[in-house]
């Protein structure tokens, strides 16, 4: 009877476990099909994934989203640094009312965050492109940067600071060469979080640039809508290893140093409500 | 004064409309060291990060070597600050801690190794240049701290309860050792402590500060033994504080009796505050003794018994004696005037007690 | 340089591209500009917004939400229970073989199910070996639902398994010592002490489904239309800011509001412990 309901209780999750990956195995077996459809396996073939790297739109979206995941997740280390290393010293009511600001961006729809960027962009005549899309990533990137800085902060003895100026350290020297060695694996993880949140993205991409410039995840729609694509399987097959080996660089480096409830959760959240 | 090195004039100093520093006038001479004694939240603190540069005086001014210094930025002063968690740099080790400020200077490489090998022989932790941070104990931490700001050759060296995290034993060893370096290195200490045995046992001068106002200056024994009010006569040392009139010169009357004393100049039955310290009371038989009562707490401290009487005048006495006395027992009090000190009723006592 | 000053940069950029666009937003909602080029407050785009086509797209929205949360938390709570039972090691991995698929791609994935679901897909084909006839499994109602399951089933099971992890065994012995039997001990102890984690999962499903888009349109074909598809035709197609604008700030409401709901039963704050 024991045994019976332990049987039952395991396949029960080996059943949820396979409606969670049927799809994801299915995209990657097939990323490897002769053929075009994904209704019959007709062989083993590479060629969906040489093909893909000839294509030049695709290429193109690739090197549009890996540079705006690089200079975005930058950026926005650089001022969430600087944000974080300034909101620590704020009284309580000003920090209060800068970190609920900042938790917008995380909180809202991203349908909402999107269509907000957008009417500014028109309002302010900003012509839609690159420089949007990148802005728009450096927005909802900032947040994961300054809520990685800011335990680490926290944690900080409030006086390393004044001890660098007090032996001749200029405040520039201060934070260069003591403030932000101490905050460097915040820094860090942010940097990998806004990477992976900026390389993730679609719906506030597709709406900040009104689809002008496309990124992988934009491009994916556009075809989705069409039909199957070999050649999109081949790259879901890749995206999803380069996503994978992110996050556990992420899960790692998280066991290693500190428990960030509240980010982590925030990160998961914000990877699936689209 | 010629000698004055540091001078505070009128400063005052509020955080968001609190007052935390009023009216603070007080100068530090070269090669002192000056302690400023108080309870915390007493404004001692602010004093020190005022002259580190960490804080700028609401209004009034700070004199150093008789040139203003309140809009200097810290890393322009020629003070030095060990603070009191240390605030040493986790992510390099002892090396380049201490070689920190050197570097700074653009000092050469030899002369920046040398300096600071010369400085931990000082503190005692030859051969810890390659320690890392949190390999050191607390003691350790603390030496590599004073090596760090002593490194730079400050002319003052400001030190924010720089004990205070080490236990009894070590913190004993230390205070001697820093009264050391302090004679042979000549340099002008400013410490700030709310121990007032370290305070006592260190300082050329003690600065006793309450509510934002330095309620004294003296020498140690000055300040022991003429304590100003009951405020300083409390926190120096447990005393026995009680209200009484000032009769004439050279008499006061308290617990129902008059005594002789040494003070003159109040006017005729002018309300005073008497203060007797523990170990200046001595024990008698009742029937030679002018306050008498019975013993309730006998507690041996080690050199001496500490005893608490409860007077037949109502008071409860606080006496200090190598001879004890059973508990329950009935026992007289002798008093010599040189033991009573008369002081001016201030803030900290009721008007009308 | 004061310290606080390092945040100017941010303060600066935060205003101007969080705060500016969510105002922008109210006033496109709710101002409009006359033909003698005055600007005067109108509730026009917000009357539109709230027509009848598009509150049923909204009730649409709402009762797919409903239906969402609850398949998820039918199937999560159980799967959450028999993982918390499981040994540590074991149920670490498991637990971390439903996180890792989160992490892909939404679109990839919901597009990888049309494949799945076509009418020559995979699962007709395997319904074909069994005699059956092939179904019109694509743009129907179910495969929204489906869909949408699919992609929000690890919301509801990350924190209520996170809280069946935090339960002191020693609560359900105690229990058991009392008297209690399995299914008491389960009523009485361990379901009360799991309600934070099934109304974190409740809103971390339901709000994200009522604004999602796309699922239903990659899945139901333009059939199915849900409020965040609404959103995107007012943008991206009709290019009518002031009607999308009042569409979202429908949705910002709906979205406070249920935050408001949720946050007077999480007392505890649970929402925002998940690992």
């Amino acid at each position: 009877m024991v045994r019976f309901r332990k049987f039952i209780q395991r396949f029960y999750l080996a059943i949820l476990l396979f409606f969670i990956y049927l799809p994801i195995l299915m995209l990657m077996v097939f990323s490897f099909n002769e053929g075009k459809t994904m209704s019959k396996w007709s062989g083993f073939t590479l060629n969906w994934y040489s093909q893909l790297f000839q294509d030049p739109v695709i290429m193109e979206s690739l090197w549009v989203t890996i540079s705006i995941a690089v200079l975005s997740s930058l950026f926005a280390c650089l001022i969430g640094t600087m944000a974080a290393i300034g909101i620590n010293s704020f009284k309580k009511w000003t920090r209060n009312l800068t970190l609920n600001l900042t938790y917008i961006p995380m909180m809202n729809a991203d349908i909402v965050t999107g269509i907000s960027l957008l009417l500014f962009f028109i309002f302010a005549k900003i012509p839609r492109g690159y420089l949007t899309l990148l802005i728009s990533h450096i927005v909802f990137n900032v947040p994961y940067v300054i809520f990685s800085v800011l335990p680490r902060l926290k944690g900080m003895d409030e006086h390393l600071y004044e001890a660098a100026l007090d032996m001749g350290a200029t405040p520039g020297y201060a934070v260069r060469k003591v403030i932000v060695p101490e905050l460097m694996p915040g820094i860090v993880t942010g940097f990998i979080m806004a990477f992976t949140m900026s390389f993730d993205d679609f719906v506030i991409s597709f709406f900040s640039t009104q689809g002008i410039v496309n990124n992988l995840s934009v491009y994916v729609y556009s075809m989705a809508r069409v039909g199957i694509n070999p050649k999109i399987n081949a790259l879901s097959t890749i995206m999803f290893v380069f996503v994978m080996t992110l996050l556990l660089i992420i899960n790692i480096r998280a066991d290693r140093q500190f428990k960030r409830q509240r980010q982590n959760t925030k990160f998961l959240q914000k990877g699936l409500s689209q | 004064m010629s000698n004055q090195l540091i001078l505070f004039k009128n400063v005052y100093k509020e955080f968001d409309g609190v007052e935390v520093l009023s009216n603070i006038n007080l100068y530090i001479r070269k090669n002192e060291f000056l302690t400023l004694l108080g309870p915390s939240g007493c404004g001692k603190t602010t004093m020190l990060r005022l002259l580190g540069g960490f804080e700028t005086p609401t209004s009034g001014d700070i004199l150093f070597e008789g040139k203003s210094i309140v809009a200097t930025p810290p890393y322009k002063r020629k003070l030095n600050t060990v603070f009191q968690r240390y605030a040493l740099f986790p992510h390099m080790d002892v090396f380049d801690n201490i070689a920190f400020g050197l570097k700074i200077k653009k000092m050469s490489k030899q002369n920046i190794e040398k300096k600071v090998k010369d400085m931990l022989k000082l503190v005692g932790l030859a051969g810890y240049e390659d320690r890392s941070i949190d390999k050191l104990s607390g003691g350790q931490m603390q030496r590599v701290a004073i090596a760090r700001a002593l490194v730079n050759e400050p002319e003052v060296l400001l030190l924010d309860e720089p004990l205070g995290a080490l236990d009894l034993k070590f913190r004993k060893d230390m205070q001697l050792e820093l009264k050391r370096m302090q004679k042979q290195l000549g340099i002008t200490f400013v410490y700030v402590t709310h121990d007032q045995e370290e305070a006592l046992s260190m300082s050329d001068t003690i600065a006793v500060m309450d509510e934002g106002m330095i309620q004294q200056i003296d020498t140690p024994v000055g300040i022991y033994n003429e304590p100003v009010n009951s405020f300083v006569a409390d926190f120096i040392g447990e005393s026995n504080i009680l209200y009484g009139k000032m009769r004439r010169d050279y008499l006061v009357a308290f617990s129902g009796r008059e005594f002789e004393c040494v003070d003159r100049g109040y006017n005729e039955d002018e309300n005073i505050v008497v203060v007797i310290r523990p170990e200046d009371i001595k024990l008698a038989e009742p029937s030679e003794s002018t306050i008498n009562g019975v013993v309730t707490s006998l507690v041996f401290m080690g050199v001496h018994y500490e005893i608490r009487i409860q007077g037949e005048d109502g008071h409860e006495w606080l006496v200090q004696s190598t001879d004890p006395a059973e508990v329950g027992s009935r026992v007289g009090i002798t008093l010599d005037p040189d033991d009573i000190h008369i002081m001016d009723r201030s803030q900290y006592d009721a008007a009308d007690a | 340089m004061k310290k606080k000053f390092f945040a100017l940069p941010y303060l600066v950029w935060m205003v101007l591209f969080t705060v500016v666009p969510l105002i922008l937003i109210f006033v496109y909602a709710v101002f409009t500009t006359t033909d003698t080029g005055e600007i005067i407050f109108t509730t026009q785009y917000l009357k539109q917004a709230l027509s009848p086509e598009n509150l049923s797209v909204l009730w649409r929205s709402l009762e797919y939400a409903v239906i969402t949360t609850v398949i998820c938390l039918i199937l999560a709570y159980p799967a959450a229970l028999i993982l918390s039972r499981l040994k540590s090691k074991v149920g670490a991995i498991v637990n971390l073989l439903f996180v890792i698929p989160m992490w892909m791609n939404f679109l990839l994935r919901t597009y990888a199910w049309r494949a799945l679901l076509d009418s020559n897909g995979p699962i007709n084909q395997f319904l074909g070996w069994f005699g059956l006839p092939p179904q019109e499994l694509l743009n129907t109602e179910g495969a929204v639902i489906m869909g949408l399951v699919y992609n929000f089933l690890p919301f509801m099971l990350l924190p209520i398994s996170s809280v069946f992890s935090k339960i002191d065994q020693s609560y359900i012995q105690a229990a058991e010592d009392l008297g209690a039997n399995k299914w008491q001990v389960l009523r009485k102890v361990i379901f009360p002490l799991t309600v934070p984690g099934v109304i974190t999962g409740i809103t971390m499903v339901f709000m994200p489904v009522v604004t999602t888009f796309v699922i239903s349109r990659l899945l139901g074909g333009s059939y199915y239309m849900m409020f965040g598809d609404l959103l995107e035709n007012q943008f991206m197609l009709l290019k009518d800011w002031n009607t999308g604008s009042a569409l979202a700030i429908i949705m910002m409401v709906l979205m406070v509001l249920s935050m408001a709901i949720m946050r007077k039963y999480d007392k505890e704050g649970e929402s925002k412990t998940l690992w």
